[in-house]
């Protein structure tokens, strides 16, 4: 199970990038592993303004569906629509291709709360 | 929680292990759509031992089996199978079940792995016959050998010829170096293939000995989750899912299985039933737009109106579409009928299809 070092992740299993002001967020690997074969990934809240922990969209895998939160205040300015068409990059390059959104980051105070990777491998009990 | 006589050999080859009727069970070993391909398209083998086996034997056997199945058992000869259903006496259904004619005194009943005590205790409450009934859901262990090449691959391991055993009947025979199993040409893939009941004792050495013939013809281990995707496919029925205490035979779309000409428990009421007309009918549908119907989300009319709810739903592998079964009005029910499906905020057009979804 792949948990790199150099991301921020959440209890609800996304990883986070930080770059500046901006952050990049996907699933993780143990997600994808547990969703399945996915299917769908709809994000139908790009360019609003959302509060951390609201929901940005939904992935869906062939036996489940989960929505997906916010991990950081901040306006979505981008999402990677090449999972429109290839969804299952989310499986196979959970940390690379498969990342989801772009976050203008609205409250930098939050990252101190986000979980750092041995945070996180003793959430999943990695 | 029950382990299989399996569960280990699951655990070691990495799949990924759920509880389900109370038994520890492989959900997925590489990945739903992969595994459900296999079986559509070489073969795969599926570890399905928390079925449920009652044997009932002696001179009054038959007339047991008749009086609380729904099918008319009474027309099997030695070595034919019946698929059935076991009707309560309120209009619903206990189970839905396989039952083998060993002999014309010896029949096996094949009940799902959640109902097992339910129905030992039902069947048991009308045996005023006296049938000798025996439990051997703990003894036996089954697995399902299904897909287009299952016969091909599996014929190097018995005497029998596999290409003889038509559907729906069986022998009972030597496989994988075992003197007597029952090899059964039934299945809940759609793709064809065999399952195979045998003695717990006897079941890891079948198993090894089943993936070591079928390796040059692609053979993988299948999980619970493909097994769903494979049958709602097809659009059969998962008891518990599309049919349960609360639903008719006749609403389920299962008139085929119910037979009035013989007496049978709640036979009379079904049969107005019938006469009446049914109010609400198990139908199959398929999107036409993107998502996935789930179980519980309501199916609307083009009013808005909630006429039914979604009894199972996936994205189909073979058709790469969401597909699904649930209860709409009578009216509602043909083929061809737009109706929709409630998915979180949005209401997704969908229409009511015949089945089986995928044709083969």
């Amino acid at each position: 199970m792949s948990v790199p070092s150099n991301l921020k992740y959440t209890k609800d299993h996304e990883w986070i990038s930080i770059d500046g002001d901006e952050a990049t967020v996907g699933i993780t690997d143990f997600a994808q592993g547990e969703l399945g074969d996915i299917v769908y990934v709809e994000v139908e809240t790009l360019d609003e303004t959302l509060d951390k922990d609201e929901v940005f969209g939904t992935v869906e895998a062939v036996k489940t569906v989960s929505d997906l939160f916010l991990p950081l205040s901040g306006e979505i300015i981008a999402f990677n629509d090449s999972l429109e068409s290839e969804p299952e990059k989310v499986n196979s390059d959970p940390y690379g291709e498969g990342w989801m959104i772009k976050i203008k980051i609205s409250n930098p105070d939050e990252i101190e709360e986000l979980l750092d990777d041995a945070a996180y491998k003793e959430l999943i009990g990695a | 929680m029950k382990n299989t006589a399996l569960s280990h050999v699951h655990e070691a080859l990495g799949a990924k292990m759920v509880p389900f009727a109370g038994y520890n069970m492989p959900v997925s070993y590489e990945g739903v759509t992969a595994e459900h391909e296999t079986v559509r398209n070489a073969v795969g083998v599926f570890d399905v031992s928390h079925m449920g086996e009652f044997l009932i034997t002696g001179p009054k056997a038959l007339e047991l089996i008749q009086k609380v199945s729904s099918n008319d058992a009474s027309k099997l000869i030695d070595g034919q199978a019946q698929y059935s259903c076991l009707p309560n006496a309120d209009g619903g259904i206990v189970d839905d079940l396989i039952i083998y004619r060993l002999e014309a005194e010896k029949w096996l009943l094949v009940v799902n792995a959640s109902n097992i005590e339910k129905d030992w205790d039902w069947i048991s409450s009308h045996n005023t016959m006296g049938a000798e009934m025996r439990n051997l859901s703990e003894e036996y262990s089954l697995l399902a050998i299904q897909g287009p090449k299952a016969v091909e691959a599996m014929q190097s391991l018995t005497s029998e010829d596999l290409s003889a055993i038509k559907f729906y009947t069986f022998k009972v025979s030597d496989f994988a170096g075992i003197a007597h199993v029952i090899i059964s040409a039934t299945g809940y893939t759609g793709s064809g293939g065999f399952e195979i009941y045998c003695k717990n004792s006897e079941v890891e050495q079948i198993w090894n000995k089943v993936l070591e013939a079928g390796a040059d013809f692609g053979i993988k281990p299948i999980g619970l989750a493909a097994r769903d995707t494979l049958r709602l496919e097809m659009g059969y029925c998962l008891y518990g899912n599309d049919i349960d205490d609360t639903t008719s035979p006749l609403e389920a779309g299962l008139g085929w299985i119910t037979k009035f000409t013989k007496d049978f428990i709640n036979s009379e009421s079904l049969q107005q039933q019938k006469i009446d007309g049914i109010r609400r009918k198990l139908v199959g549908f398929e999107l036409q737009e993107r998502g996935i119907p789930r179980q519980g989300y309501d199916i609307l009319d083009n009013e808005d109106n909630v006429i039914g709810n979604v009894t199972s739903g996936t994205m189909a592998p073979s058709l790469n579409k969401g597909i699904g079964m649930g209860y709409v009005t009578k009216e509602l029910s043909a083929p061809g009928t737009e109706i929709f499906i409630q998915i979180r905020k949005n209401k997704v057009p969908a229409t009511v299809v015949k089945t089986p979804f995928y044709k083969g």
